[in-house]
């Protein structure tokens, strides 16, 4: 099995994702302030570290939904995790429950640094660019909730156009070779495909059956 | 519990638990050659998912077109001349807040 990097070294590589996602927390932050109070958004960071599922539930509940669809939503766009997870799990050493605590360092961005690509996972890439983030995202929301109410609407500054620039810039990064360049089309293409019907988070799960083109003959 | 509270508290357990799943039942397995190209193909198809999803959601299901597509154009050209994370994101956010502006 090929050698896992140091943390230290991860998070010397995840370094340039702390300042979008730094970005991304201060707009939950200022978002959720009106609808959840100070306290909530912030705790919500710390515990659930999920952008997309805390924008997904933070819609629910400023639209007004009760608790039970605001869950829903949250649970739907992080079910991913799932796939993700039954992916890197052969790659994480030690017992059950030290695989649990390791596998709570799954997030996108640091799932995909982690990647090599032939199955396997660098563990510490995955440690240190997760530490990057949680330090950013945490910080951010922070920020966020306490200078919320000075600032203007997120979506004036363009700060929600900050997610899709990221998943490019990784995927630019990441995405080597003709199969993981077929792969990512047929991920986008079943997104795109499901986006007009199916519930919220749905159409990112169903884009992992992309990764089947690898059982196709090199 | 109020209903932000109640939130929280079960996102938690629930990633949690999301996460632990794959981990706790796969743990230090060596993989078949398929099995590991095919799970190596998980973070592009995903990545590029998020791209078109993150582009286009709404607060439902259905497709929005709006000026974050500005902003991911102008993301990818960055992107061409090979700028840092972080002019790339910049770049995307003051395209889509420009385009904001002027429509």
């Amino acid at each position: 099995m090929a050698q896992h990097s140091s943390v230290r070294a991860g998070v010397r590589a995840a370094l340039p994702l702390g300042p979008p996602t730094f970005l991304l927390g201060a707009s939950f932050g200022v978002l959720a302030r009106p609808v959840m109070g100070w306290l909530a958004p912030i705790v919500m960071s710390v515990v659930v570290f999920s952008g997309a599922a805390q924008f997904a539930a933070l819609s629910v509940l400023a639209a007004g939904g009760a608790a039970g669809a605001a869950i829903l939503a949250g649970v739907l766009m992080n079910a991913r995790w799932l796939p993700m997870g039954f992916a890197i799990g052969p790659s994480l050493p030690g017992g059950a429950l030290a695989r649990a605590a390791q596998a709570q360092a799954i997030v996108d961005a640091s799932f995909v640094m982690a990647s090599r690509g032939d199955g396997t996972f660098d563990r510490g890439l995955l440690l240190g660019a997760t530490a990057v983030q949680t330090v950013a995202w945490w910080t951010g929301t922070a920020l966020g909730v306490l200078v919320g109410p000075a600032l203007p609407d997120p979506k004036k500054l363009g700060l929600d156009a900050i997610f899709p620039a990221f998943y490019l810039a990784l995927l630019v990064a990441e995405a080597r070779g003709r199969r993981a360049l077929l792969a990512a089309a047929v991920g986008a293409a079943v997104t795109a495909a499901l986006m007009p019907f199916a519930p919220v988070g749905l159409p990112i799960i169903a884009a992992c059956v992309g990764a089947l083109v690898g059982l196709r003959r090199t | 519990m109020s209903a932000v509270w109640t939130t929280v508290v079960v996102l938690c357990i629930a990633t949690a638990s999301m996460k632990a799943i794959g981990p706790v039942s796969f743990g230090g397995r060596r993989l078949s050659g398929r099995a590991a190209s095919v799970i190596g193909l998980v973070a592009p198809a995903l990545l590029a998912s998020l791209v078109v999803y993150e582009t286009f959601n709404t607060d439902g299901p259905g497709i929005a077109l709006d000026a974050r597509l500005v902003g991911l154009a102008a993301a990818g050209a960055a992107l061409a001349l090979k700028r840092s994370m972080l002019v790339v994101v910049t770049v995307a956010a003051v395209a889509t807040a420009l385009a904001r502006a002027i429509a």
